[in-house]
């Protein structure tokens, strides 16, 4: 085994921004914007750090896909830790239209170039909320998965983990090479210390194009408009349930 | 790292999110200075916004790695700080953990090369600065002297042994400092100081006798950086630890400004301190003033973070408080003062950038430490009475926090130097002619 662990991380808005349609309802406005790293993304990379810290595995390697500034985000996962990354250039229009099945052939192709034991992603992002890269790419490797996860631990040449799934918490245990993707519970992400900003700068990011990996990223889907959720009407208080029941076949809902 | 508690709320919130499948748009100005000629291209049908957080666009003058410090620490100020300041403040305890967690994030003593420290840009100290001190000034000033008024006299007058024994440990917040010059009859003319320091050949250490006050950290410090006046009439510094027989840290009672940190006296009665533990490499009172001007250059942006929560918490507030009928922030009156408030913080911090790429550089000069710390503390405590002004009855409890800063504030205009002793520095500076002292 390569001891090699891959970590997708993906440059989203800040959650903590208010978003804004664009006039033209074309999709966000992102010019001037805040942007950091998906926080699932952040746990993942955390996750991965920490089993290098264990020692189970040898070298972490952030991956982004995205323009120039998707550089950023792989300089913070450096500062958490990580060993190299790599820049999958994408721009302009392609970078528009560029959703989970792409992301998942280009993390596919990465995988089995660099050898990769694990790939580890955030299991969502928050700008689309897809929750498919994960699943596709270990479609397209063949790989077992192992999605949601809130622990993991490797026994062996498996992986146990421990999955929040809407009944509960469901453990599986699975073969290596295998996908794993991130849930909320899974680990609280480290701050980047001064020292690890420092260090990061002389990390490596190797820079590479979709064609570089055979993969082609033209899209199937196209957006036709983007809209805020309409606004929230004032509610009705009813006194009793007969009252409710009255006002909901009224309104036709029943 | 932008997760925890606020995370939970946002990812159940559904209404906070547009609806969209797949979209993303390139570029953002924060750090698009490869995209700028497309940016300039662009920029004919392209209006500028004007970001009122960030008048003038500091965030472009910063490097990607200025950027990323700043960003990381000003999580974990807001994150683990924050939630302290109101208790830690209204009991008037300093929690000691906060040196510990500090010394992890790795920013005590930053521009330093080695021995444990990150070694950054004089910029990102200053933005260090800013995020602490928009928590609280206490915090700030505990920062400030273990970085500026400890570890960097260690650092630069310091023996090879000096630096390994102790700058390692002030580095992780393992031990705590304080930086002993003021004296109870000398804080502005520190030259007179009464404080002495009489070598003794046979045992080779030096009797220290005197007091200093108002020293930041001392009840509680491990270690002092203490200025005496040796045999020859030359100030020296001495590293004196806790346990040293005759030295005593008695804590200053009744203290309305930067009650999150721990103030008092150093008093010594004939302590011995082995020569070992002398700075050779300073003599005068140049050894002290170089100090200084490493903490002023970080009250500078310090004073400024204080000052920008202040406007920030200012402008919401008259946002949403209504009278007759409208938001208190539609009045002429709220408006000038946010204009002024505005100005003043866009300018200082454009001045504050420029003075720490010309101390990266070395290219700076003590006048100009001077005229920015006198700047941004004045104005910054004038920024923060207007603000507590504004949000009238409730600008006085301390749940609103301005009351704090402008307690604070008080300290911050006074301690490394007075306004007005800044203004006689420069005063010097553009006449020749000094007026210190009523002597030529």
């Amino acid at each position: 085994m390569s001891g090699r662990v891959l970590v997708g991380v993906k440059r989203v808005i800040d959650y903590a921004v208010k978003i804004r349609v664009k006039p033209d309802n074309s999709g966000v406005v992102t010019d001037g914007v805040k942007h950091s790293m998906n926080p699932f993304c952040e746990i993942a990379v955390e996750e991965a750090v920490k089993l290098k810290e264990k020692k189970f595995i040898k070298e972490v390697v952030a991956v982004s896909c995205g323009p120039q500034q998707a550089q950023e985000t792989i300089r913070t996962a450096l500062a958490m830790g990580a060993d190299r990354g790599i820049h999958v250039e994408v721009t302009g229009k392609d970078y528009d239209t560029l959703g989970p099945l792409q992301v998942s052939k280009i993390f596919a192709a990465l995988a089995k170039k660099e050898d990769a034991q694990l790939l580890i992603l955030g299991k969502q992002a928050i700008d689309d909320d897809c929750n498919q890269t994960g699943q596709m790419t270990a479609a397209l490797l063949d790989w077992p998965q192992g999605t949601f996860a809130s622990e993991v631990s490797l026994e062996g040449d498996k992986i146990k983990v421990v999955r929040e799934i809407d009944g509960g918490l469901e453990t599986i245990k699975i073969n290596t090479p295998a996908v794993l993707t991130a849930d909320l519970r899974l680990n609280t992400p480290r701050y980047a210390t001064l020292p690890n900003i420092m260090k990061a700068k002389k990390k490596k990011i190797a820079q590479v194009k979709p064609a570089d990996l055979g993969v082609d990223i033209t899209s199937r889907l196209e957006v036709l408009r983007v809209d805020e959720p309409p606004q929230r009407l004032a509610g009705v208080t009813v006194e009793t349930v007969d009252d409710l029941v009255a006002k909901l076949k009224e309104s036709g809902t029943i | 790292m932008a997760l925890r508690g606020a995370l939970w709320r946002l990812l159940l919130d559904p209404h906070r999110r547009a609806v969209v499948s797949a979209c993303r748009a390139q570029g953002t100005a924060a750090a698009a200075r490869c995209d700028n000629e497309k940016v300039a291209s662009k920029s004919k049908t392209q209006k500028v916004q004007f970001n009122w957080r960030d008048g003038l666009d500091l965030e472009g003058l910063l490097t990607e790695e200025e950027i990323m410090i700043r960003d990381s620490f000003r999580t974990y100020c807001q994150e683990k700080l924050m939630p302290r300041i109101l208790m830690a403040n209204r009991n008037e305890v300093f929690d000691r953990e906060i040196v510990s967690e500090m010394g992890e994030m790795g920013v005590l003593g930053p521009t330093i090369k080695g021995y444990g420290c990150a070694g950054t840009s004089y910029v990102a100290y200053g933005l260090i600065a800013r995020e602490v001190e928009s928590v609280d000034s206490g915090y700030r000033s505990v920062m400030s002297v273990q970085s500026s008024l400890v570890m960097h006299p260690i650092n630069a007058y310091g023996t090879e042994e000096q630096k390994q024994k102790y700058l390692p440990k002030l580095a992780r917040g393992e031990i705590l400092g304080c930086f002993g010059l003021t004296e109870p009859n000398h804080g502005s003319d520190p030259s007179g100081m009464e404080t002495r320091a009489k070598y003794n050949p046979s045992s080779r250490t030096y009797s220290v006798t005197g007091s200093k006050t108002w020293i930041t950290n001392s009840p509680v410090a491990d270690v002092a950086v203490v200025w005496a006046k040796c045999d020859d009439g030359k100030v020296r510094g001495f590293i004196l630890e806790r346990g040293m027989k005759g030295l005593t840290t008695p804590k200053i009672e009744g203290k309305f400004s930067l009650r999150a940190s721990a103030t008092g006296m150093i008093v010594m009665d004939e302590v011995e301190v082995p020569e070992e533990n002398l700075l050779p490499n300073v003599s005068g009172l140049a050894g002290p003033f170089g100090c200084l001007n490493n903490a002023r250059y970080g009250i500078a942006w310090g004073a400024l973070g204080a000052a920008e929560f202040c406007f920030h918490a200012a402008r919401q507030y008259t946002l949403d408080r209504i009278q007759f009928g409208v938001p208190l922030a539609r009045n002429q009156l709220m408006q000038k003062k946010m204009a002024d408030m505005l100005t003043e913080i866009t300018i200082g911090l454009q001045a504050c950038v420029q003075l720490g790429r010309l101390i990266d550089a070395k290219r700076a000069a003590p006048e100009m430490i001077s005229m920015l710390k006198r700047n941004s503390c004045g104005k910054a405590l004038d920024i923060a009475r207007q603000a507590r002004d504004m949000l009238g009855g409730n600008g006085i409890s301390d749940e609103y926090h301005i009351i704090r800063h402008v307690m604070n504030l008080e300290a911050v205009n006074t301690y490394e130097g007075t306004h007005d002793i800044h203004a006689l520095i420069l005063g010097r500076a553009i006449t020749g002619l000094q007026s210190f002292t009523v002597g030529k």
